[in-house]
């Protein structure tokens, strides 16, 4: 079997996206696999033409790695890749579309808005602002609609924060999701379709990994600077909490039609209630990520369950 | 499997070391700007945000004989270790290289460094303690402000303006940091065709600024590596040329007139100074890569290299007219930028209100890089300011990359004009975090 892993791309999220993609790489072969590593760019249709790949590992984070897109096309030549399907990459991708979706699925997400640049412009940023404040109280987080790795995100705790907040964030995208900013225990689960030790074919939750930012603020620098974030997996959650994290982001899962796997992002509340900020249908894989930990936490090797992965997408 | 106990529980912050790093590390992070130049790699990209010589335009075939008889010829000698000052012959070529700009000197005085950015640091350990003052123009270099950084040295910006180094300003300074009771080691200074600020500094004021340094008993640290790419005329005289000897310690390289992958530069230095470089680079590298050093040296000694800087200049002159002229086109009103006479560099400052940094992920979308200018100053000035680089791009593709830069800041008017004036907050790190790496094109 020769499997390629694609990573890099043209998102923001390009510099990440290499190095999940040599994580990748280097587990995969660590386990015995053949695999090749190569970007998202013109050259690689003819590639995958040229080349009987058995399955295609997707790395890439942001945009066309995340949005469905690429997968339409792999769809279009044949070649089989991990993960989900382009129709519930874009509900996933889609953060607006994805809380929708959860809390129709009975899941407890921050309340929000998200609107686009062109709202504020016709009908006033400061009367907008106001009444987004109004309606949805301070703390506010402010991120793009569509994106990861806490790029364009800002907190908020004063109105006056607000405008350069939303500047920041247009600066990524054309819609920025305004949204409570719920104070608890961060914690990211890795949810996986039968792969590993169950192989039964469910969705299943590995250990909860809890983040804690040395800075407060786990943005870009705190991601991705060994030494600036506490990580505990699993997180430090009484049983029954733990198994609620694992119950929502498995609930999650299978709510957006996700496949093979993905990681939620979830906050639990000063009160318990467990709640769901975004589902990343293609997490970080670098030496600083979360379902790598989360892997290694549930005593498996991230070389076995990805070739695992990839062997069940090339039976597909 | 469900509910059993993890095998490999972790508690970690991923670093075991987070209590042993030295004071000097802190703001070594990983940056949200630096990551986002990682696009600028794919040809999609327009950038203008590297300082990349076009090092196409050298006689590719002809280094490549010279270095293949090298190593036939004195391969031996080559491969070996050089002296920890560097190969006598090359300090020799160094000093008539200098003398195109009128420096007269010994080759005794001369260090060979592994580019010119090995003497800043050499001269930065050699005279700074942590907390001692270096006087730096604002914009600077932010190779010399990431060394400034690694020294805990304290940068003191001092203004320019279109003549460069403004002296009044450069007196002001100087007196402020005495005032403070702190010590300024000396004023470092790229004079020609500065980087970034793509300015020179005037004929007339060379001297003044010389004369004010030598009454205030500061030293002078001349970066000189863009002088011999001027497009209008002869170079201008060095500060070193008019200068006692003890008054400037000069920094030259060979990155911009030949290869900046062969990493040779230089300083040249007092005696009693000289002394101490040689052994602090010892101490560094051993010795400069003699391999490296030999290939210099025939190629100064066979090849036309003159001849070769007059190509360059002419690719850079025509690559700085295509700039301009887009820029005068394209800009919206509110924009200015400065109008370099040479070397690789505009920087441009961008109507107010808007911020470089704040909207390099919208020119990324664009598919347009350049460098925003909060990295050329120490203390969290620039957020106006971007550099463009015209050294590496062929005209067609700057044309079209300040095309993309006007669409860019199209959009940024627009959300101005929603959101009004805003504030963002500024987080002071190391400079080099956030600015390209220097494989970037």
């Amino acid at each position: 079997m020769t499997y390629l892993i694609l990573a890099g791309g043209l998102s923001h999220e390009r510099d990440v996206s290499l190095r999940s993609g040599r994580r990748c790489a280097d587990a995969l072969r660590a386990a015995g696999h053949d695999v090749e590593v190569c970007d998202a760019d013109s050259s690689l249709l003819a590639r995958l033409s040229e080349t009987p790949y058995d399955a295609v590992l997707i790395a890439l984070h942001g945009g066309a790695g995340e949005d469905g897109a690429l997968r339409q096309v792999l769809e279009l030549t044949g070649v089989p890749y991990v993960g989900s399907t382009p129709d519930a990459c874009r509900a996933a991708w889609d953060k607006p579309t994805a809380k929708a979706t959860a809390v129709a699925a009975g899941l407890s997400t921050p309340e929000s808005v998200t609107l686009p640049h062109a709202t504020f412009r016709e009908l006033g940023a400061t009367a907008v602002l106001d009444r987004i404040v109004a309606h949805l109280g301070l703390p506010l987080m402010v991120k793009p609609a569509r994106g990861g790795s806490a790029l364009g995100c800002t907190a908020v705790d004063k109105p006056d924060e607000l405008p350069a907040a939303m500047v920041q964030c247009f600066s990524y995208g054309e819609a920025a999701l305004i949204e409570q900013l719920v104070v608890g225990t961060e914690v990211a689960v890795t949810v996986l379709d039968g792969a590993g030790a169950t192989g039964d074919g469910g969705a299943r939750a590995l250990p909860a990994v809890e983040v804690h930012a040395l800075s407060g603020v786990y943005d870009y620098t705190a991601r991705y600077t060994a030494g600036q974030t506490e990580y505990f997996a699993p997180a430090r959650l009484s049983s029954a909490v733990a198994a609620e994290v694992s119950r929502v982001a498995v609930a999650a899962h299978q709510a957006l039609g996700l496949r093979d796997l993905s990681r939620a992002d979830l906050i639990v509340d000063a009160s318990g209630v467990v709640q769901l900020l975004e589902v990343n249908v293609a997490p970080g894989m670098t030496e600083t990520s979360l379902l790598p930990m989360a892997v290694e936490a549930d005593g498996l090797e991230l070389g076995a369950v990805l070739g695992e992965l990839l062997e069940r997408a090339a039976r597909r | 499997m469900e509910g059993r106990p993890p095998s490999r529980p972790l508690h970690s912050t991923l670093d075991a070391f987070t209590d042993r790093y030295a004071d000097r590390t802190a703001g070594m992070t990983a940056s949200e700007i630096r990551a986002l130049f990682a696009v600028a790699s794919r040809p999609e990209v327009v950038s203008l945000a590297g300082g990349m010589p076009y090092t196409t335009a050298l006689p590719l075939d002809a280094v490549g004989k010279l270095m293949s008889d090298l190593m036939a010829t004195r391969g031996a000698q080559a491969l070996q270790y050089s002296s920890g000052q560097g190969d006598p012959q090359l300090r020799e070529l160094i000093c008539e290289v200098m003398s195109l700009e009128g420096v007269i000197a010994s080759p005794d005085d001369v260090v060979v460094t592994v580019g010119s950015q090995q003497a800043l640091d050499l001269v930065t350990r050699v005279f700074c303690n942590p907390g001692d003052v270096v006087l730096a123009e604002a914009p600077s270099y932010v190779g010399a402000l990431g060394t400034f950084a690694a020294y805990q040295a304290e940068v003191v910006h001092v203004q320019m303006d279109a003549d460069g180094l403004v002296p009044e300003a450069l007196r002001e300074a100087i007196a402020t940091v005495q005032a403070s009771g702190k010590t300024a080691k000396f004023l470092y200074t790229i004079p020609n065709f500065h980087n970034p600020a793509g300015v020179s500094l005037a004929e007339p004021r060379r001297d003044e600024v010389l004369a004010i340094c030598q009454e205030a008993g500061l030293l002078v640290l001349e970066d000189n590596p863009y002088g011999l790419l001027g497009f209008d005329g002869p170079p201008t005289q060095a500060i070193r040329a008019r200068a006692e000897l003890d008054d400037v310690v000069y920094l030259g390289s060979f990155s911009k007139t030949f290869a900046p992958g062969l990493r040779v530069g230089w300083v040249l230095a007092p005696h009693a100074v000289r002394e101490k470089l040689v052994l602090a680079s010892e101490a560094t590298v051993l010795c400069p890569p003699q391999l490296n050093q030999l290939v210099v040296v025939d190629y100064l000694t066979t090849q036309d290299w003159r001849g070769q800087v007059e190509v360059f200049k002419d690719i850079y002159r025509e690559r700085r007219d295509a700039m301009l002229d887009a820029l005068t086109q394209l800009m919206p009103e509110g924009t200015t930028w400065t109008k370099p006479t040479g070397g690789f560099y505009v920087w441009l400052t961008l109507p107010e209100g808007l911020d470089s940094k704040v909207m390099q992920p919208r020119a990324l979308s664009a598919r347009i890089a350049y460098v925003p200018g909060i990295g050329f100053y120490a203390d969290g000035q620039g957020g106006r300011d971007m550099r463009l680089s015209y050294c590496f791009p062929e005209p067609e593709r700057i044309r079209e990359g300040v095309r993309r830069l006007a669409g860019v800041l199209e959009q940024e008017l627009e959300l101005l004009e929603t959101f009004g004036p805003t504030t963002q907050p500024i987080r002071l790190g190391h400079a080099q975090a956030e600015t390209p790496s220097p494989d970037m094109a």
